[in-house]
C-alpha cells in the first residue's frame, strides 16, 4: 500500500512493469520489492527445499527470500533479488523455484514431507541401494537443485570490466561514509565512493532524524552536491564492493544497464578493479531476524526494511503491523508507522525492563511464539508469562538487534571479533592492511558514532597521504545500543534460520546431536548460509543456537569464513570481453585474406590462424587437398606462409657465445652467411625448442624458434641472459612480427625463387643471403622442413601479401601452389622432421637421437641434467617411425604382439600420424622403448578410444630420402 | 596483487610471470657434482615467512625480478632487477 | 620483375564513437636500439646528431619529428627517423613489427581505464610518458602525447584484435550515455 507524501520515489514518473504475467504500476525510484508491496503484493518466492511461501524480508542486499528471475531480449537473469532490482518500463520478472503457480506450488507437498527432510536428509536417504543411484536418485536430486532457470540461450549481452585508482576508497555511502568520503575529498585527496544503491546516505534516506541543524535528507544532499563538485572525487552508485584482495585491490560490481530497457553495446554489468592506497569500510550493519515458529511467512519483515519501505519508497507493507524487537532503536519503525496514519497493533520487546509508553499497546518481556496465514501473515501468538496472546496482524516487523557488516575485513583470512557488548562480530582492527571499517560496519551504531569515525578514517588517510585538512563533525543522534541477545524462541515447531534454504534450529540442533559440532561441519551438514545470500540474515544466529545446543560460547564456536565476494557476482562481468573471439588475442599472417579468398579453411596455431588447406573444385574432403598438395611439393613447388616461426634477432661480440651457451650445439663456429639447426634444452634436461640459426654477420645472428615456443623461448633467453651473463656484450629482441617469410619447396624451387630476385643467388643448402625483390630488401634462406630443395624468402611484413599472391600465382603456372597445414604436417612426418608433438616436455636429446648434438666441449643449459642416469639409455622411450597399412592414431599407445594391453606392457607411444601420398602407407612418428635397437620389429598400435588396434613396422623416422639427396641438390 | 617493477613502478600482478624460488640463479659450476645439480634443479625450501623468488615482468620491460615476500602476510617487501644484482 | 605494394594492417582505418577517436598512425621507421654494457657513452655520442638522448624509464624525448621512446632496460625506439650510425648499441629494425593505434578525445582515457590495468588519469600519467603494460591480454606500449591523446603500440599481427578490443571499450562508454563512467 503507498502511503501519500512519503518516499523518494519520483510520483511524476509513474513506471509498467510485469511480474508473473501480471502488470502493474511503479514509480521511478522504486526497487521490484516496494513496487510490489505497493500493490499489495506479499508472495514473491518459494523456499528452496520445502517450497514454503515467501515474501520480502529485507530492503537491501541480503535478500534471501525475494528471489526472481528477470527476463530480458536475450538473456533470463534467475536469483535477481527484488530488493535491489529497480523498476522500469517494460521490466519483466518471474517467480521461481516453483512446480504450477506460485499461489499452488506442486511441490509445496514437500513441507508436508518435512519430517523425513531433515539436516542430513540427502547423506541418509540416498545412500542405499546403490543401484538406485544413477537412474534415480541423481536425477531426482538434479531436478530439485539449483534456484531459478536460465533461457537456455546464448546470453548475448554486454558486460564490461574496468580499472579504478584512488588514495581512499570509500565504500559504502551512509553518515560514516559520506563523513570519510567529505573529509578526504576537502583534503584534495583522490577519492572513490561506492555506494551499492543507486542512491546515497544509506539508512539516513530510510531513517531520517537530524544532523547539525538540518533534516538528515538535507545534509545527505548537500554533501553529495559538494562531493559531486569535487573533481578529485569520483561517486560510483549502484556499486557493490564484493572483495577485498592483496595490496589495496579490490573488486567492485557496478550494475550499469540492470535498471533500464536493454539497448545495443550498454553493458549490464561492470566489473572494477580498484586499487587504493586506503580504503574506509562504511558497510554499516545487517539486521537479525528472530527464530520462531513459522517465522517464514510472507508478511514477516525486518522492522529496518519496514522503516525503508515507508520513509524511502512510501510504502507500507501491512494495514495492522506488529514489531517484535529487542533493542530501542527499533521502536522508531513503530511511532514513524502511527505518525504515517498506520495502525500499529502490537509492540513485543523481550527486555522485561524495556518502556511500555508508547502509543500503542505494548507487551514488554514478551515473545512472539507463533504466526498464522497461508500464503501471507494474518495474525502472531504472543506469549507473555504463562499467558499466550493472539494478535490480528499482516505484518509483522523483526529485529534481534543487528550485525556489522564485516565480511570485507575477512577477505584475507582475517577473523573477527566477538563483542559480548553488542553481542556481534566485529572487525579485527588492520585485518585486511590499508582498510578500516567505521560506523555500524564497526559497531558504532549511533548516527554520532558513524560521523565520528568516518571522519577519523577519513582524516587518518589524509593525514598518511601528507595532506591536512579541518572538517567539523555535525551533532548527530548518539542513542545507546542496549540489548538482550535473543536468536531463537523456545519452542516445539519450526523456527527458521536461513530462509532461504530453510534451515530450522531443530537442523543446527541435529547436527550438533549426530556429531557435527564444529561450525564449518554443521554449516555443510545442514547447508546453513550456502544460499544465495550466503548467510546474511542467519550465520550468527544459527552459531549462537549451535554454541547454544553443544553448550560453549559464542566466541569459542567461531564463525565460517567469509570470502569473496560479498555479493554474487556474475561470470560474465568478471570475464567481461573474454567471450567467443575476446578469449584470446587473434593473430593474423599477411597472407590470411588471401588465404581465405582461395577458400582455405584457416585452424588455430597457438594464437595464429593458419590455413589447413586449399581445396580445388572436385576435392569432397581435406584429405583429398592434402594429398594433392603433398604431391605437388613433391613433384613441383609449393608455397606455404611460415611467418608464424618465432625470429629472434642477436648481436653483440658475444652472440656467439651466447648462442654457445643456450644451445646444445656450437655457433659461434658458423660462418656468416650460414645456417645451423639448433637444439635448446631446459636446464633439467629436457627438450625446451629446436630451431634454424643464421649468421647474418661478425657479431649477427637471427634465431629461429617453433611457433609454439616462440613466447617461451624469448622468456628463457632473457633469464638465461640477465641472470647468468648480463655483463656479456649481447641484446637481442624479436623481429617475429618485422618479417613475412615463406617456405618454398620442390623440385622447382629454384627457379621460383629466382624468378623473383634481381640477382639470383646460388645459395648451398643451409646457406642465407640477402636479396633484392622488386626492390625490397629481404632475405633468403635455404632451408627444408619438407625433404625437397627448400627456401624460406623473407621480406618486410607490410609486403607480405603481396610476396604471397605474387609467389601463389607464380607457382601455380609451374604446376605447384599453396600447401596449408595439413600438407605441412604431412611433409615433415615422411622426412621424420620433429615439431612439439614430439617435444613435448618430457624428452631428452637422447630420446630424439640427438644426444650427439650435446657438444662435450662447452657447457650449455641443460648439458648437466641431460647425463643423469635416466634421462639416457635403452630403457627410455626414443623416437621411431611407424608404418602400417590401416588407419593409425595419435595418442595410441604401443604393445608387443601378443602380450596383454595394459599399463605395465606398455611399450611407447604414438605422437604424429598421416597418410602418406609419398610412401603410400600410414606413417607415425613416435616413442617406444630402446626403439633404436628394435628397427624392423613388429609393434601393436591400441587406441581404445578410437577402436584401433594395428600391427605397425618400426622404422626409422626419415621415410623420404633419408641421405638427404634432394636437400642439397 | 601488486609488484613494483624497479624499472617500470608499481604494477598489477597480471603483467607478471612467476617461476620460481630464488635458487635458479645459483647455478652450480661446469662439472659439479650430480647432487648438486639435483639440489639446484629441484629441492627447495617451503618457507612460512620471507622467501625471495623470480618474477618475469613479461607484459612490461622483460626483466626478471627477485622480489622478496612474506608468504604469510602477502606482504611484498622489495623488488630488484636480476640483471643488475651484485654478484 | 615482382610489384611489391605495402600494406599496413589496419589500411588506416578511423573510427569516431563517443568522444573518442581511434586511427591508425604512420609513425614512419622504427629502430630499436639496446646499449651494449659499456655502450652508453658512445650511443650518447651518436644520438647527439638528432639531438636526443636515451630517455628515463617510462618517458620520451622528442626533438624535430624524431622520438626516443622508453622500451626497457638499457633499450629505446627510435621513431620517425633513420637510425644514425651507432656504436655501442644493437640496433635492430622495428618498423614492420608494430601497428600504431592514436587514441584521441576527451573519453579517450576512459576507454584505456577499460582495457589496461595501469592509471592512465593524467596526474599519474602525465603528457611524455611511455610504457610498456598491458591493452588486454596484449603487450603494449602506451605513449602520451597530450592530455587526450595517446599512441598504443602493438604487435602488428594481433591489429585487428586490439582495434576490436579498443572499440568496443569505445562503443560501451558511449553506451552509457552521459554517466559519468
Amino acid at each position: 500500500m503507498r502511503i501519500d507524501g512519503k518516499g523518494l520515489i519520483d510520483r511524476t514518473k509513474p513506471v509498467r512493469f510485469r511480474f508473473d504475467g501480471k502488470d502493474y504500476a511503479g514509480y521511478k525510484g522504486d526497487t521490484l520489492a516496494s513496487a510490489l508491496l505497493a500493490n499489495d503484493v506479499r508472495l514473491v518466492g518459494r523456499s528452496f527445499k520445502y517450497h514454503r511461501p515467501r515474501g520480502v524480508l529485507t530492503a537491501g542486499s541480503e535478500e534471501p527470500n525475494a528471489l526472481v528471475e528477470v527476463v530480458g531480449p536475450t538473456n533470463q537473469t534467475p536469483n535477481v533479488r527484488a530488493t535491489m532490482q529497480e523498476v522500469f518500463e517494460g521490466l519483466v520478472a518471474q517467480s521461481q523455484n516453483r512446480l504450477g503457480s506460485l499461489r499452488f506450488d506442486l511441490l509445496a507437498v514437500n513441507d508436508y514431507l518435512a519430517p523425513f527432510l531433515s539436516a542430513g536428509f540427502y547423506y541418509k536417504t540416498f545412500m542405499w541401494p546403490r543401484a538406485f543411484w544413477e537412474g534415480l536418485y541423481e536425477p531426482l536430486i538434479r531436478r530439485a537443485a539449483g534456484l531459478g532457470s536460465l533461457s537456455g540461450k546464448h546470453d548475448e549481452g554486454t558486460y564490461e570490466k574496468a580499472f579504478a585508482f584512488c588514495d581512499v576508497l570509500v565504500i559504502g555511502s551512509g553518515p560514516s561514509g559520506l563523513m570519510a568520503a567529505l573529509t578526504a575529498g576537502r583534503a584534495g585527496a583522490d577519492v572513490i565512493l561506492c555506494e551499492e544503491s543507486h542512491a546515497l546516505g544509506g539508512r539516513l534516506l530510510s531513517d531520517g532524524g537530524t544532523i547539525g541543524d538540518q533534516p538528515a535528507g538535507e545534509w545527505v544532499a548537500s554533501v553529495v552536491a559538494e562531493l559531486q563538485a569535487l573533481p578529485n572525487v569520483r561517486i560510483m552508485a549502484r556499486t557493490t564492493v564484493t572483495g577485498a584482495y592483496d595490496h589495496g585491490t579490490y573488486g567492485a560490481l557496478e550494475r550499469v544497464g540492470l535498471h533500464k530497457p536493454a539497448r545495443p553495446n550498454l553493458p549490464r554489468e561492470c566489473f572494477w578493479r580498484i586499487v587504493a592506497k586506503h580504503a574506509v569500510l562504511a558497510a554499516g550493519a545487517l539486521e537479525r531476524p528472530v527464530a520462531f515458529e513459522n517465522n517464514d511467512r510472507p508478511g514477516i519483515m525486518m522492522a529496518s526494511a519496514v522503516r525503508t519501505y515507508l520513509n524511502r519508497y512510501g510504502v507500507v507493507p501491512g494495514k495492522r503491523v506488529t514489531l517484535f524487537a529487542n533493542t530501542d532503536q527499533a521502536r522508531g519503525v513503530a511511532r514513524e508507522l502511527m505518525a504515517a496514519g498506520v495502525t500499529v497493533a502490537a509492540i513485543i520487546d523481550p527486555r522485561p525492563d524495556a518502556s511500555s509508553v508508547e502509543d500503542c499497546p505494548v507487551h514488554v518481556g514478551a515473545e512472539v511464539v507463533g504466526s498464522r496465514g497461508r500464503l501471507g501473515l494474518s495474525g502472531i501468538q504472543v506469549r507473555k508469562g504463562a499467558e499466550i496472546i493472539e494478535i490480528e496482524t499482516d505484518c509483522l516487523a523483526m529485529s534481534g538487534g543487528w550485525n556489522p557488516t564485516i565480511h570485507l575485513t575477512c577477505h584475507m583470512n582475517g577473523r573477527p571479533r566477538w563483542s559480548e557488548d553488542l553481542a556481534a562480530f566485529v572487525p579485527m582492527e588492520g585485518a585486511v592492511p590499508g582498510l578500516v571499517a567505521v560506523g555500524a560496519a564497526n559497531g558504532s551504531f549511533s548516527t554520532h558514532g558513524a560521523l565520528v569515525t568516518g571522519h577519523a578514517a577519513g582524516l587518518k588517510a589524509v593525514e598518511a597521504l601528507g595532506r591536512k585538512v579541518s572538517v567539523p563533525v555535525p551533532e548527530a543522534e548518539d542513542m545507546p545500543y542496549r540489548l538482550k541477545a535473543l536468536w531463537a524462541v523456545d519452542g516445539k515447531g519450526r523456527a527458521w534460520l536461513d530462509f532461504a534454504n530453510d534451515v530450522t534450529t531443530k537442523d543446527v540442533k541435529l547436527a550438533a546431536q549426530e556429531g557435527f559440532r564444529s561450525v564449518e561441519h554443521m554449516k555443510r551438514y545442514t547447508t546453513q548460509g550456502m544460499a544465495p545470500d550466503q548467510g546474511k540474515n542467519s550465520n550468527v544466529a544459527a552459531l549462537a543456537v549451535l554454541a547454544d545446543a553443544t553448550g560453549r560460547g559464542i566466541a569459542e564456536t567461531g564463525g565460517t569464513t567469509f570470502r569473496p565476494p560479498y555479493t554474487p557476482v556474475s561470470i560474465a562481468a568478471m570475464g567481461a570481453g573474454g567471450r567467443a573471439e575476446g578469449f584470446a588475442p587473434q593473430r593474423f599472417l599477411t597472407s590470411d585474406q588471401a588465404s581465405r579468398d582461395w577458400g582455405a579453411p584457416m585452424i588455430e596455431a597457438g594464437l595464429w590462424y593458419r590455413p589447413s588447406f586449399f581445396p580445388k573444385p572436385g576435392e569432397a574432403t581435406w584429405r583429398e587437398s592434402c594429398d594433392r598438395e603433398v604431391n605437388l611439393v613433391r613433384q613441383a613447388v609449393g608455397v606455404a606462409d611460415v611467418s608464424t616461426l618465432g625470429k629472434i634477432d642477436i648481436q653483440g661480440k658475444d652472440a656467439g657465445r651466447f648462442l654457445d651457451f643456450v644451445y646444445t650445439n656450437t655457433f659461434s663456429t658458423l660462418p656468416v652467411g650460414r645456417v645451423r639447426y639448433g637444439l635448446m634444452l631446459r636446464e633439467d634436461g629436457l627438450v625446451l625448442d629446436d630451431g634454424t640459426s643464421a649468421r647474418l654477420g661478425d657479431d649477427h645472428y637471427l634465431m629461429t624458434t617453433t611457433t609454439a615456443a616462440a613466447g617461451l623461448v624469448m622468456r628463457h633467453l632473457d633469464f638465461v641472459h640477465q641472470a647468468f651473463c648480463a655483463d656479456w656484450q649481447v641484446r637481442f629482441i624479436s623481429v617475429t612480427e618485422s618479417w613475412a617469410q615463406f617456405a618454398v619447396a620442390g623440385p622447382k624451387a629454384r627457379a621460383l625463387v629466382n624468378s623473383f630476385l634481381e640477382v639470383p643467388v646460388d645459395l648451398p643448402f643451409m646457406g642465407v643471403a640477402p636479396v633484392r625483390i622488386g626492390g625490397v630488401d629481404g632475405r633468403l634462406f635455404r632451408i627444408s622442413f619438407s625433404g625437397e630443395e627448400g627456401y624460406e624468402l623473407a621480406v618486410p611484413t607490410r609486403y607480405g601479401e603481396a610476396l604471397f599472391r605474387d609467389l601463389v600465382a607464380r607457382a601455380e603456372t609451374m604446376g605447384g601452389g599453396p600447401y596449408g597445414m595439413e600438407a605441412l604436417n604431412v611433409l615433415r612426418i615422411e622426412k621424420g622432421f620433429i615439431t612439439h608433438a614430439e617435444i613435448h616436455g618430457r624428452v631428452t636429446a637422447h630420446d630424439i637421437g640427438m644426444e650427439k648434438m650435446v657438444s662435450a666441449k662447452k657447457d650449455c643449459i641443460g648439458k648437466a641434467a641431460a647425463t643423469r642416469p635416466g634421462m639416457w639409455g635403452p630403457e627410455r622411450e626414443q623416437l621411431v617411425g611407424l608404418k602400417a597399412s590401416a588407419p593409425i592414431s595419435a595418442g595410441a599407445h604401443l604393445f608387443v604382439p601378443g602380450t596383454e594391453v595394459h599399463r605395465e606392457t606398455d611399450q611407447g607411444y604414438v605422437t604424429s600420424v598421416c597418410w602418406s601420398p609419398t610412401v603410400g602407407a600410414w606413417l607415425g612418428l613416435g616413442f617406444l622403448k630402446d626403439g633404436r635397437a628394435r628397427l624392423g620389429e613388429k609393434v601393436r598400435l591400441v587406441d581404445h578410444l578410437r577402436g584401433l588396434d594395428v600391427i605397425c613396422e618400426v622404422c626409422n623416422p626419415v621415410f623420404h630420402d633419408p641421405e638427404g639427396e634432394k636437400l642439397r641438390a | 596483487m601488486r609488484l613494483t617493477c624497479p624499472l617500470c613502478g608499481e604494477r598489477d600482478r597480471r603483467e607478471f610471470y612467476y617461476y620460481g624460488a630464488e635458487d635458479y640463479l645459483h647455478r652450480p659450476a661446469e662439472g659439479a657434482p650430480l647432487a648438486e645439480w639435483d639440489n639446484y634443479l629441484h629441492l627447495r625450501d617451503n618457507p612460512a615467512g620471507v622467501t625471495k623468488d623470480l618474477w618475469y615482468h613479461e607484459a612490461g620491460c622483460s626483466q626478471w625480478l627477485l622480489v622478496t615476500r612474506n608468504t604469510v602476510t602477502h606482504e611484498v617487501l622489495g623488488a630488484e632487477m636480476v640483471a643488475g644484482r651484485a654478484k | 620483375m615482382p610489384e611489391l605494394i605495402a600494406k599496413t594492417a589496419l589500411e588506416g582505418q578511423s573510427l569516431t564513437v563517443g568522444t573518442s577517436t581511434l586511427a591508425e598512425a604512420d609513425v614512419g621507421r622504427i629502430t630499436s636500439v639496446a646499449v651494449f654494457p659499456g655502450g652508453a657513452k658512445a650511443v650518447a655520442k651518436g644520438l647527439k646528431t638528432l639531438g636526443l638522448t636515451m630517455p628515463e624509464p617510462n618517458s620520451l624525448v622528442e626533438r624535430k619529428g624524431a622520438r626516443l621512446v622508453w622500451t626497457g632496460r638499457e633499450q629505446a625506439f627510435l621513431m620517425g627517423v633513420d637510425c644514425p650510425e651507432l656504436e655501442g648499441a644493437a640496433v635492430t629494425d622495428q618498423t614492420d613489427g608494430w601497428t600504431v593505434l592514436t587514441l584521441t578525445g576527451a573519453g579517450a582515457v576512459d576507454v584505456l581505464a577499460r582495457l589496461v590495468p595501469m592509471d592512465l588519469r593524467l596526474p599519474a600519467f602525465p603528457v611524455g610518458r611511455a610504457v610498456r603494460t598491458q591493452l588486454n591480454h596484449m603487450n603494449v606500449v602506451i605513449l602520451r602525447l597530450g592530455e587526450h591523446a595517446f599512441e598504443i603500440m602493438g604487435f602488428r599481427s594481433m591489429a585487428r584484435t586490439a582495434w576490436h578490443e579498443l572499440e568496443a571499450a569505445m562503443q560501451m562508454l558511449a553506451a552509457r550515455n552521459g554517466t559519468k563512467f
